[in-house]
């Protein structure tokens, strides 16, 4: 089977072509180059860029797997959730796609498409499905931090989510008030590496709480109140790497133990994590560690899969055509909303 | 202008739960305050007002967070969004005329018309605890 994907939830323009289960190409059209002259993601550019980037991306896509659109067998988009003008511009290109070349349509849960990318390994990349086992998932990016439990492939129950800010979003607002640039994830993630994480203490938002839920608001409140009342700070040579690496180890601690905890407390044997925190490599390191104290599989995403990217909404959707799930009506509408327990 | 102090943030959720008992379709409330000043406090008593459970997550990356209530809640965020420009062409000037109601946060980022039927709040930290929450009804 061969089929196209398409993903523009948020900033990222991507298409991939995916065949028997294998990416034949993956292209993703990177705005960061264009956001870093404004210190911050804007998304007016991405949604404009959206409409044109998506042709060329989906041509390129085409040319480098070395199929002309007429060999597809299916189309697959992101339908939700996201900015509606952003999902609009890949979902309404997808339908109009699947409908002029009469293949099925299957709208995609771009969180769901997160959620199973630590099952898609190699270079390139590839649905290893046989080798599932079932897990306790972390999913975290700027937008979504959550913990699932997957029992089978497509088989999952959200388990707990962030109440207020998600993880990577709190990276990026500390980063902000430290004066950081953009991504600021990534800026802290590296100055964090050459820090002393004990230097200063800030709260554990949830750590204690016994549930599988997160916060993470409260947190950069501390932050920006700590910095007011140590002027001068953030711009010490000095100090700036040991507030990044104990803002860090806060925000690590918090999503290394709850998901440790949880996969205890359900007896699972294994942990996947996803989404963009799971590049920071202190979050990895954590992860690696407190797994193997306490003998648990780790299966992260490729660094490539963890930024939004169309090739795992391409190896998810084709899971579901496998599956004989009805695909969707080529007149649905987007759905901003879609919340991950709601069915496809 | 109306001016209240919030000692807690139980009380700026009891604010928003007492906005909501007036709230009506159409209704746009505007945000303006820095980070850790109490705005989400304030949208989480609004969606508490409108018989909302789920929890109100930040609609920062995601720019808008739809919930269905005795009203629809959006909840906007123009905290990445710099401009008139920016917010006009991520098409989100449709959420100033609301099919239930619309809670912006850094609705200062926006310098053209108002909506129609518009509150503004500025949302102060003035102590540890303690917030100036003032509010002023100016739509178009």
């Amino acid at each position: 089977m061969r089929l196209l994907a398409i993903e523009s939830s948020c900033d990222e323009t991507s298409a991939a072509i995916i065949e028997d289960s294998s990416v034949r190409s993956v292209v993703v059209s990177s705005q960061i180059k264009i956001h870093a002259e404004y210190g911050g993601v804007v998304p007016e550019l991405a949604t404009r860029e959206h409409l044109a980037n998506l042709q060329p991306v989906v041509r390129e896509a085409l040319v480098q797997a070395g199929f002309a659109a007429s060999e597809l067998n299916a189309i697959c988009a992101t339908q939700g959730p996201g900015l509606p003008p952003a999902l609009m511009i890949g979902w309404k290109a997808a339908q109009s796609m699947a409908f002029a070349l009469k293949v099925p349509l299957i709208g995609v849960n771009h969180v769901e498409a997160h959620l199973y990318s630590p099952w898609f390994q190699g270079d390139p990349p590839r649905a290893c499905w046989e080798g599932f086992q079932p897990n306790i998932s972390l999913v975290s990016s700027g937008g979504h931090t959550l913990l699932a439990q997957v029992d089978h492939p497509l088989d999952h129950t959200i388990i707990g989510s962030t109440q207020d800010d998600a993880a990577g979003e709190c990276f990026d607002k500390c980063a902000k008030l430290l004066g950081l640039g953009y991504p600021g994830g990534p800026i802290m993630d590296r100055l964090a590496a050459q820090g002393n994480p004990e230097a200063y203490t800030f709260a554990r938002p949830m750590l204690n709480q016994d549930n599988h839920d997160f916060s993470f608001s409260g947190l950069k409140t501390s932050v920006r109140y700590f910095l007011e009342k140590h002027p001068g700070l953030s711009e010490d040579d000095v100090a700036l790497p040991d507030l990044c690496a104990s803002i860090q180890a806060a925000i690590v601690e918090v999503l290394v133990k709850k998901t440790i905890r949880a996969a205890r407390r359900q007896r699972l044997g294994c942990i996947t994590l996803s989404g963009g925190v799971a590049c920071n490599t202190g979050l990895r390191k954590a992860f690696q560690q407190a797994c193997e104290k306490h003998e648990l599989n780790l299966q992260v995403a490729p660094s490539n899969l963890c930024t939004d990217n169309a090739a795992m909404v391409g190896l998810l959707g084709e899971r579901y055509l496998q599956k004989a799930t009805p695909t969707t009506d080529w007149q649905a509408d987007i759905r901003p909303s879609w919340r991950l327990t709601e069915p496809a | 202008m109306d001016t209240i102090t919030s000692n807690s943030p139980e009380a700026t959720l009891a604010l928003g739960e007492q906005w909501a008992a007036t709230a009506r379709p159409g209704w746009v409330i505007g945000l303006e305050g820095d980070l850790g000043a109490g705005k989400t406090h304030l949208v989480k008593g609004i969606a508490r007002g409108l018989g909302i459970t789920e929890p109100i997550t930040s609609p920062t990356f995601t720019l808008v967070c739809e919930y269905e209530g005795r009203l629809k809640l959006e909840h906007l965020d123009f905290y990445r969004l710099e401009n008139d420009d920016q917010i006009l062409t991520s098409g989100l000037e449709p959420y100033f005329q609301p099919e239930g109601i619309a809670v912006i946060e850094w609705f200062n980022r926006w310098t053209g018309p108002r909506p129609a039927d518009y509150r503004h709040v500025t949302l102060e930290q003035t102590g540890e605890h303690e917030r100036l929450i003032r509010y002023e009804d100016i739509g178009a």
